[in-house]
């Protein structure tokens, strides 16, 4: 990939902290770095289409240690979860046979898996050897008969969200438009409501979580074209420009596409999220708005009431253990001002949140909903996430799964947000989840029994008292 | 406090129970070179002697007066006395068990006078000790015979009131409870050796039944155990450690007739009964908790904490004798667990201080029962509820008498640090991989995808 098509990509027009300062694509400093790379970022945006083989162009370590290690979810094929690479060796690398041996992979997997298309991912060191894949997948994709796409993604290219926006870019480049969706059958179509086609860009049904909600967008009679990329097949993914409307579901990652398609194929788009009951109930007010149908907006209203009305009930046995309850929210991936609002819903207390992967539009909207007062981390090293922890007298750490055993280790309570986790959180019925897991881990009796000194210790034990 | 439900049916479905007789001839399978003879029927030996060797995968020594239909009509007392002749002729053991049956005690045996009988006809055999325990199995459970067996051995091995505690310095009795196994028995003496002390425990079964292949090729009796002359100087112990409270019974007769001062724990799983027990360990030896046992107890405390998502609001069913049921349900509680279900064969009184709203006198079925009812995820119960779990969906942790269907069961650690912090794992790894946290998966009314299947690799593919 040439420097000119990296810049263009860092260059996100529909990001509004463009206009300032790229601060959410900041070049990673030497020595001082935590995050994945773009190889990583393209890896995790297009693993979920789950009937595509995914081949890891490079030797193990891309793939040997990051293959299979996702929380996403298939309702069908389960071809995504099969690790592939060409796991190439010195022998490839020096007698430059890195481009035969890709082309020999790319034939075998469509002889084992028949998978509807290939996905080939360039990593450094074929990058740096100058493996020509877009040839080789176009001169594959011939051999085969089954579409080959190439996604550039060479991890020195630069962070995981610029991986993310290759990802996108290969998508819209190979993929979108080369497709057409099949018309809504005759015995589907409900009196009184028009069906909408529409997107769901950066969803990735982490732990099948999407599933709470997708019941609710067929009663509306929304119908998902393609969600990139939780539980999607290659063929919807080709479809994506026929979309009445999309909604940018997980930060920033993939805004790219979402602007493309609605620059290239008048596609209007919105950002959403389905963390907490106020913002899942924005959702789809959002898209009845953009999709300018008033019986659609009449049952949208309907359906909300109905949902909250339902989950609220369920909820106050929750709130009631929750209320009250400090929380430091450090977020990656999941954005921080959505979370903020679930946790909000449960009467919970954000008493700071971490903001280092944050644009300014999301740190105007965290102010917006929190107030001034919440403390604001850059620094997401343990030490100072434990100072916060401490200063603030936290009851529980909310962040990814890295940071897990930086809590754990501190006997704090803790509870993982990112794409690892093993349960849903999405929708009006994951609200419950979430609370679930919020007062498992709080209300835990091992946190007392682990903070207490033993009967014979003199001195006292790391961490620091539980609140009541 | 936990409401006890009485037992409410005519029919017992599915039995949890495991008699009185057995658990004394455990209790006896625990000294060395020693036999148990049940005075009953063959069958009362032979079903218990299949028992214990399914679930110890060992030979195991055990004999019966073989009472038939004329003397279970007329008299079995010459059953015994030939029996006690022919079994000290032929084995020459260094004691005798001779628990009671159903069967005996209906007749109206008096088991003890029996025993002078034999003696006074018997003198060239005075020598041998011989222990006579009441057991009828329509009362109690493995747990109340294996307590009683240890009481009845204290009672013929220290017949008078001594006054020679501390005689031996560094010697400390262990009762231990039959709710150990021969691995737990094992840690146990690890960790009392550990603080520089010597354990004497009664029953010893780490040392009998713990599986270990020796030049012997056959022994008509135990080989490892108490030895029985070890058991005449527990009065000279400086300390006396009980191991659950079925056997507070026997400790109060040990303490009683020696003044050997006691320590009594209901539990040794999870941090806080460790802990006690580590306590009492430092405080009799007045030596300091040694690093190493200072680093299980970490490693038990790290095990915790990232155990405690898995095991978090998790809903247990247990069925097992009451002193283990009290420690399991002591231990998951501790780990955010809710006891859903708990049910134990027969009274206790340590069933009151079980961590379960109930407990119930009953069966696998009660359990099976009350586990569906209250949402059960996971069971810990014997090798029985193996189709008790299948039905409820849920996995099975094995635990107590029998597991003739899992081998290396019988040696498991469960107690101390270490054993518990395995027991957390094994816990947690069922739970994750019989979870069923996730939602359904959904395929939307509109999508039109055909012929979905899983990926397989092509066959007859080489390359």
């Amino acid at each position: 990939m040439q420097a000119k098509d990296i810049a263009e990509l860092l260059n996100e027009p529909a990001c509004a902290h463009n206009k300032k300062e790229k601060s959410g694509c900041a070049r990673p400093k030497p020595g001082a770095t935590a995050g994945g790379c773009s190889f990583d970022g393209a890896q995790i945006a297009l693993l979920p289409i789950a009937d595509v083989a995914h081949i890891v162009h490079g030797p193990i370590a891309c793939a040997g240690s990051s293959w299979d290690n996702r929380g996403t979810r298939s309702s069908g094929p389960t071809l995504y979860r099969i690790g592939m690479t060409t796991d190439l060796t010195e022998q490839d690398v020096i007698m430059g046979r890195g481009e035969k041996r890709l082309f020999h992979a790319i034939k075998q997997a469509v002889d084992s898996y028949s998978p509807k298309a290939v996905f080939v991912y360039n990593t450094c060191v074929p990058a740096l050897t100058g493996d020509d894949i877009g040839a080789v997948c176009k001169a594959a994709a011939e051999k085969t008969g089954v579409p080959v796409v190439p996604v550039d993604c060479a991890g020195f290219y630069g962070t995981k969200n610029l991986g993310n926006r290759i990802a996108g870019e290969a998508m819209f480049k190979y993929v979108v438009g080369t497709g057409e969706p099949l018309p809504v059958p005759a015995e589907l179509q409900r009196p009184g409501i028009t069906v909408h086609d529409v997107n769901l860009i950066g969803e990735y049904n982490i732990a099948g979580e999407f599933w709470n909600v997708a019941p609710l967008f067929d009663e509306l009679g929304l119908r998902i074209l393609c969600t990139l990329s939780g539980d999607a097949r290659f063929h919807e993914v080709q479809t994506m420009h026929r979309a009445e409307a999309s909604m940018v579901v997980c930060a920033k990652a993939l805004l790219n596409i979402a602007r493309k398609l609605q620059t290239d194929h008048k596609v209007p788009f919105f950002e959403g999220s389905f963390y907490g009951v106020t913002d899942t109930s924005n959702a789809f007010r959002d898209f009845a708005k953009l999709l300018n149908d008033p019986s659609l907006t009449e049952r949208t209203e309907a359906m909300i009431a109905r949902e909250e009305a339902k989950i609220n009930a369920e909820l106050d046995p929750w709130r009631e253990r929750l209320r009250g309850k400090r929380v430091l929210l450090y977020t990656g991936g999941v954005k921080s001002w959505s979370i903020v609002s679930a946790l909000q819903d449960l009467g919970m207390d954000v008493v700071a949140t971490g903001t280092s992967k944050s644009t300014e539009e999301d740190k105007a909207r965290i102010r917006e909903i929190m107030g001034d007062k919440t403390k604001m981390i850059t620094d997401g090293s343990p030490k100072a996430l434990l100072g916060v922890v401490k200063e603030y007298q936290a009851d529980i750490l909310i962040a990814g799964g890295r940071n897990m055993y930086t809590a754990l280790k501190a006997r704090i309570p803790f509870l993982d947000i990112n794409q690892e986790r093993e349960f849903g959180y999405e929708g009006y019925s994951g609200m419950v989840e979430l609370a679930r897991q919020l007062a498992l881990t709080i209300q835990s009796p091992v946190w007392s029994a682990v903070r207490k000194p033993s009967p014979w210790a003199k001195t006292s034990v790391p961490g620091i008292e539980l609140g009541a | 406090m936990a409401e006890i439900l009485k037992r409410n049916k005519a029919l017992a479905v599915n039995p949890l129970k495991a008699s009185q007789p057995v658990g004394a001839s455990l209790a006896f399978l625990g000294i060395n070179k020693a036999i148990p003879m049940l005075h009953g029927s063959q069958g009362c030996t032979a079903f218990g002697k299949v028992f214990f060797v399914r679930h110890f995968r060992e030979p195991i020594p055990l004999q019966t007066t073989a009472m038939d239909q004329v003397s279970t009509v007329m008299s079995a007392d010459e059953n015994v006395i030939l029996g006690l002749k022919a079994v000290c002729e032929k084995s020459k053991p260094a004691l005798i068990g001779l628990p009671t049956t159903g069967l005996s005690e209906t007749q109206g045996t008096d088991i003890k006078r029996l025993v002078k009988d034999f003696y006074a006809a018997h003198p060239e055999f005075a020598h041998i000790p011989v222990v006579p325990v009441n057991t009828p199995d329509f009362t109690g459970c493995l747990e109340s015979g294996y307590a009683l067996a240890v009481k009845a051995t204290l009672e013929v091995m220290l017949p008078q009131k001594s006054n020679e505690v501390g005689k031996r310095k560094k010697q400390v009795n262990v009762l231990a409870g039959s709710f150990l196994t021969p691995g737990d028995v094992e840690h146990i003496k690890e960790l009392i050796e550990a603080f520089g002390l010597r354990p004497l425990v009664l029953p010893d079964i780490g040392d009998s039944l713990d599986g270990h292949l020796t030049e012997m090729e056959s022994s008509p009796l135990t080989v490892g155990g108490t030895p029985v002359s070890d058991i005449a100087s527990m009065g000279e112990s400086i300390a006396t450690l009980v191991l659950g409270n079925s056997m507070y019974d026997a400790a109060d007769f040990l303490k009683a007739q020696t003044s050997v001062p006691d320590f009594r724990f209901d539990s040794l799983m999870g941090l806080e009964a460790v802990d006690a027990f580590v306590s009492a360990l430092a405080e009799i030896s007045a030596k300091p908790v040694p690093e190493k046992i200072e680093r299980q107890r970490a490693q038990l405390q790290d095990a915790m904490v990232d155990s405690h998502f898995m095991l978090g609001f998790a809903r247990i069913a247990i069925a097992a004798d009451p002193d283990m049921l009290y420690g399991y349900a002591r231990l998951v509680t501790e780990m955010g667990c809710e006891v859903v279900a708990a049910v134990a064969p027969a009274r206790a009184n340590i069933l009151q201080d079980v961590n379960a709203a109930q407990v119930g006198i009953g069966d696998l079925e009660d359990l099976e029962i009350a586990a569906k009812r209250n949402g059960a995820q996971l069971v810990i119960s014997n090798s029985h509820a193996v189709e008790t779990s299948r039905r409820l969906g849920v996995p099975l942790l094995r635990a107590g008498f029998p597991q003739y269907d899992l081998i290396g069961g019988y040696q498991r650690l469960w107690v101390g640090y270490r054993g518990t912090r395995q027991a957390l794992f094994d816990l947690a790894n069922m739970l994750v991989e019989h979870g069923h946290h996730e939602p359904e998966a959904y395929v939307s009314i509109y999508a039109q995808r055909t012929g979905e299947g899983r990926a397989t690799p092509a066959s007859g593919q080489t390359h």
